[in-house]
């Protein structure tokens, strides 16, 4: 029954996807392939940033992409449309143009008085995010119900693979950081941001519709988390913990007056906390895909060198990506770990009792 | 610097969604989840404890169903032996009855044997005196048939008889 709603709704997004036209493609190619040159940067760039669209593939000079909605808000007016009206960025569409050079790259501007719209469009990555949710609410409310139907008796299939990560975080990150008393309060957001962040960096390796979008390798995206985990933690941080900011112990009174030295490295220990949280997710998931995609470059630029050096380098290239890929595995949870233990840590430090 | 610059609208729909997914996992997934763990670990404790208390009583039973056995063995030993005097004792009584009648009987049957020889001594005393006195009557018949005999006899009685 599940499986079949989840059908559904990959032929319906099948069903959107629609064929460019070749003149645009032609355009597109001429800036990667500048001067008979390949621009591997910029291929690496195109493949790991958001887009207003969805590409999947290229059949001989046509890209089949899925369009995406747009939604801008202007002046306080909604306009929504469809992105395939940009025809990749080179038609003018409701006095809206998508940028493909300068400064403003990537981002729709208003054609009329130049400036940039509020743009909440469906992106790539919004349509990342909404399966990678969908998948996760699938899972885990059916996970759910099997402890509901089925209590105390010995996990099976999903639930057998996913207990072990679930105890994991409640035992390893949870309990160890925060505390056998209070911990119970943060597991909810303790276990969404670690299956969040460990689905979400899987997905972005398979590079298949409808994965593939480096949705953890955004900043939008590991800010928002880093965000919540900053809010969380000056919210329920306890007398205790805003003392040892203000007024450290154990540290030397000059460091404190006339120069408030240590508060000021504290307070900003407050922000950089959330900050390094997002900058590492990011930082290690782009970086991830910005190696694969640059030993897949390898092999077109050798290949445009000599066509037998291209498959030579080839085995080389596939080789690293495999192994690139599988070191990716690893660190699809590792960040997903550290990502939720240092978010627990640092409630465990804001609710921590003096002693 | 595409890379480094967050969206907005990408941030607008990860707050609006993380939210919501927070939100419902925790109400819907992971509520249920973390509780069916609990009781689950709760039922497996409370299992454990539960074997460890019926070895612990299986223990206390064989110990007291040796007891049991050994007891019952102590008994039976006993009973037994109890049985064997009891046997004893009534073969020996048995015996000493049998003695007892026998030698009443022996002695019933010596008293008898002594009567009837008493009596058939006195009988034969009768019978003897009566053939006895038949003899001499057919004896003194013989001899008083002659005359001469006859008075002899009167008168050596009657010179035997003094008068005094």
């Amino acid at each position: 029954m599940r499986s079949s709603i989840f059908l559904t709704i990959l032929f319906t997004l099948a069903f959107l996807v629609s064929f460019g036209n070749d003149e645009t493609k032609l355009h597109e190619d001429e800036e990667i392939v500048a001067e008979g040159e390949l621009n591997t940067g910029k291929m690496i760039i195109e493949h790991i940033i958001d887009h207003h669209d969805w590409h999947i593939m290229d059949i001989g000079h046509t890209p089949v992409t899925i369009p995406l909605p747009v939604i801008l808000i202007d002046n306080g007016k909604f306009v929504v449309f469809m992105s395939s009206k940009f025809e990749h960025g080179h038609a003018t569409y409701k006095g809206y143009k998508l940028e493909t050079e300068g400064p403003n790259k990537g981002k729709i501007v208003n054609t009329e008085t130049g400036e940039i719209p509020l743009d909440i469009s469906i992106t790539k990555n919004v349509m990342a995010l909404f399966i990678s949710i969908f998948i996760l609410l699938w899972v885990f409310i059916s996970i759910a119900n099997r402890y509901k139907k089925n209590p105390n008796t010995a996990p099976k299939g999903m639930q057998s693979l996913f207990e072990p990560l679930i105890i994991f975080v409640r035992d390893d990150i949870a309990k160890s950081s925060i505390g056998e008393k209070k911990y119970e309060r943060y597991m909810p957001y303790l276990l969404t941001i670690f299956f969040f962040i460990f689905f979400n960096n899987l997905f972005g390796l398979i590079p298949f519709f409808p994965f593939g979008a480096n949705l953890t390798g955004n900043l939008a995206i590991t800010g928002v988390m880093a965000v919540f985990t900053f809010i969380i933690t000056t919210v329920v941080g306890n007398k205790n913990y805003w003392v040892h900011i203000i007024n450290t112990p154990g540290v030397p009174w000059w460091l404190k007056i006339p120069v408030p030295l240590m508060p000021i490295v504290e307070i900003m220990g407050i922000f950089t906390k959330p900050f390094v949280l997002m900058v590492r997710l990011f930082a290690n998931m782009s970086a991830g895909h910005i190696i694969v995609l640059g030993f897949i470059g390898l092999i077109f630029i050798f290949g445009k060198i000599n066509v037998g050096l291209g498959y030579g380098v080839s085995v080389v290239s596939v080789g690293f990506s495999v192994f690139m890929i599988i070191l990716d595995l690893l660190v699809s949870f590792i960040q997903a770990y550290v990502f939720t233990l240092l978010s627990a840590l640092y409630f465990g430090m804001a609710t921590e009792e003096h002693h | 610097m595409e890379l480094i610059q967050p969206g907005i609208g990408l941030i607008f729909w990860m707050t609006l969604s993380f939210l919501i997914v927070i939100f419902i996992l925790k109400k819907f997934a992971w509520k249920p989840i973390l509780n069916g763990l609990k009781e689950r670990e709760k039922s497996i404790d409370e299992a454990l404890n539960a074997a460890e208390k019926a070895r612990e009583e299986m223990k206390n039973l064989k110990a007291d169903n040796e007891k049991l056995l050994q007891e019952a063995k102590e008994e039976r030993d006993n009973i037994l032996k109890d049985a064997r005097k009891m046997k004893d004792s009534i073969i020996l009584e048995a015996k000493e009855k049998a003695q007892v009648e026998a030698n009443r009987i022996v002695e019933g049957a010596l008293v008898t044997i002594e009567n009837e020889k008493s009596a058939a001594v006195h009988d034969l005393k009768n019978q003897i005196a009566t053939l006895s006195i038949e003899i001499a009557e057919k004896i003194l018949k013989e001899e008083l048939k002659a005359k001469g005999k006859q008075k002899e006899l009167i008168d050596k009685l009657v010179s035997e008889i003094k008068f005094n």
